[in-house]
């Protein structure tokens, strides 16, 4: 699952990587966007302008959880929870700390996923959001944790859920651990579920693997973004199985509302007002719960 | 015996002559009733299950068939459910519930099946309801694994009271081959995985996973599938007899606990949840 995830998706251009025999231009890293996903070139401004959005095939690339907590809730509404909570090593895995402490570092988070209490258009939510940059957002004992946690607090307190999950899968570093926090993700949506609580989970790029598999598919309504991978096996994976090049939709947003699985695809520029939408109609009208 | 590595271990389930479900059922339920179908798509062959008497208790079982030849095997895809397989799993468990019946599963699987139908009909969304319903299903599940119990395929029969491993069997994340290429793109060096994911019957007891390790025949149970089915039907009776006379607030309490309190992490003492 992990392992194409990494090579396939990874947005690279080597601008100094000039050979003088070619006469290449020297470009400035980061001054143009390659999309993953029609190979098309564009420049980094107009790219980003159009809110990390590839202008050409309209892929919806990653975003960092705070870039996504910045478009998505109201200005200053957001309350972290477990904003220190760090990774054990359970299986005692070659140099597991080191890799935690060099991702912590790189990416400013202590794992992969960000929850916490936020507003949207003044409605009260619990929100989760992953971040691919960490450990391509693969779930071990402090993601599942967290989750666990936010659907537990949504459940005491009344309020909805929306997750945005981006995932590669399980935490391979974790061993059997990583695998239980599926089954303890979902047994914290089973009770919010239970208890008639409104779960909205947006499918990001990528969603696979144990994610899929578990609390990303149990939304009572599932989103997903436009052009994003979703699934559960990865793809060099069936594709060693039946030995031929799957298609290039194969696992798209797309595929998966093509197959039933998601209910609609929503662009990133409307996924605000959206989202607001559905609170309201599930009768989440303003301040739900005391503070 | 006791001190094999996981690597031995994995030699030991793959032996060919390993007993699989087929040879277990007869030998410790009687009058298995084979139920087929999802109700929604197929029949699904790397998934079986039906009523049975359990010492004259009806009891519903799941299991996961790995055939031992190349026609058991494309009868049962290699023990590697699609995504019916695991809806007619969870159809059985919702009907042993209507009728108060203990749900026995037997795990036995490298993993639910990768491909495109699969993931056409939706093989993360079938493993996915199911984690989330058997949390919730008022009736006692109890669970062994046989032999291997591959990622999310075998989760998936895995949410239960109890989880019982067999002696020599592994329960892991991934297939130790699927790890290795995973963190060293290098598939060969699966038994070096095997020896570092921790997932020995053993390993899994100190992880707090596995509730029950139960002996198989000496050297392993190809070597008497009738002595290993009697220890599995002893460990059912006693676990039977713990689960059934709980309360099912209770039981189903304990089960999320169960799974609650995997993971290890650290945080300050005064955590800043809100609320």
């Amino acid at each position: 699952m992990l392992e194409d995830l990494f090579s396939m998706v990874k947005v690279r251009f080597n601008g100094d990587k000039t050979d003088d025999d070619t006469k290449k231009t020297d470009i400035p890293k980061g001054l143009l966007f390659k999309c993953p996903r029609c190979r098309n070139v564009t420049f980094s401004d107009e790219f980003n302008k159009n809110g990390k959005v590839c202008p050409v095939c309209n892929y919806h690339s990653r975003l960092s959880a705070r870039e996504r907590l910045d478009i998505t809730v109201d200005k200053g509404s957001f309350r972290e929870f477990d904003r220190y909570m760090i990774s054990g090593n359970p299986i005692g895995f070659p140099d597991y700390e080191q890799k935690q402490i060099a991702m912590r570092e790189k990416t400013g988070l202590k794992d992969a996923v960000l929850t916490g209490r936020a507003k949207i258009y003044n409605k009260d939510t619990v929100i989760i959001v992953m971040d691919s940059n960490f450990m391509m957002a693969s779930m071990g004992s402090v993601v599942g944790e967290k989750i666990t946690r936010a659907f537990e607090y949504a459940t005491a307190h009344k309020l909805p859920v929306i997750a945005f999950t981006a995932s590669g899968g399980a935490r391979m570093q974790e061993g059997i651990v990583s695998l239980m926090q599926m089954a303890k993700t979902s047994g914290a949506v089973a009770r919010h579920n239970e208890a008639g609580q409104l779960y909205i989970a947006v499918m990001t790029d990528p969603t696979t693997g144990g994610v899929t598999a578990s609390f990303a598919s149990l939304g009572d309504i599932i989103i997903a973004e436009p052009k994003v991978l979703i699934g559960f096996a990865g793809r060099r994976v069936i594709e060693g199985t039946i030995n031929q090049k799957l298609p290039d939709d194969f696992q798209s947003a797309e595929f998966m509302l093509e197959n039933g699985f998601v209910d609609m695809i929503v662009e990133r520029k409307r996924m605000r007002r959206v989202l607001s939408h559905i609170l309201r109609m599930h009768n989440y009208t303003g301040e739900v719960a005391a503070k | 015996m006791s001190e094999l590595t996981a690597s031995q271990r994995l030699d030991i389930i793959r032996h060919k002559g390993r007993p699989t479900v087929n040879d277990y059922i007869p030998r410790i339920f009687d009058r298995f009733m084979e139920m087929h179908g999802d109700r929604l798509f197929g029949d699904d062959g790397a998934i079986m299950g039906g009523i049975a008497y359990f010492k004259g208790t009806p009891v519903t079982v799941i299991a996961q068939v790995k055939g031992r030849d190349l026609a058991e095997n494309q009868r049962c895809n290699f023990g590697m459910p699609h995504p019916e397989g695991y809806r007619k799993a969870l159809r059985l468990a919702k009907q042993a519930e209507k009728f108060h019946r203990p749900v026995i599963c037997l795990v036995d699987t490298a993993g639910a099946f990768c491909g495109v139908d699969a993931e056409k009909r939706g093989q993360g969304e079938a493993i996915a309801k199911n984690l989330m319903e058997l949390m919730t299903l008022k009736t006692p599940i109890i669970s062994i694994v046989l032999g291997e119990g591959g990622s999310g395929g075998a989760l998936a029969l895995a949410v239960c009271d109890e989880l019982a491993m067999l002696e020599n069997a592994i329960y892991s994340v991934i297939s130790p081959r699927g790890f290795a290429s995973i963190l060293w793109k290098d598939p060969s060096r699966e038994r070096e995985a095997c020896d570092i994911m921790k997932i020995t019957a053993k390993d899994l007891t100190r992880l707090g996973v596995c509730d029950a390790i139960i002996p198989e025949a000496p050297g392993g149970a190809h070597n008497d599938p009738n002595v290993t089915a009697n220890n599995i039907s002893d460990y059912i009776s006693k676990a039977l007899e713990r689960k059934l006379k709980k309360g099912l607030d209770e039981l189903v309490n304990e089960r999320y606990n169960k799974f609650r309190i995997v993971g290890e992490f650290k945080e300050p003492p005064r955590s800043s949840i809100t609320g």
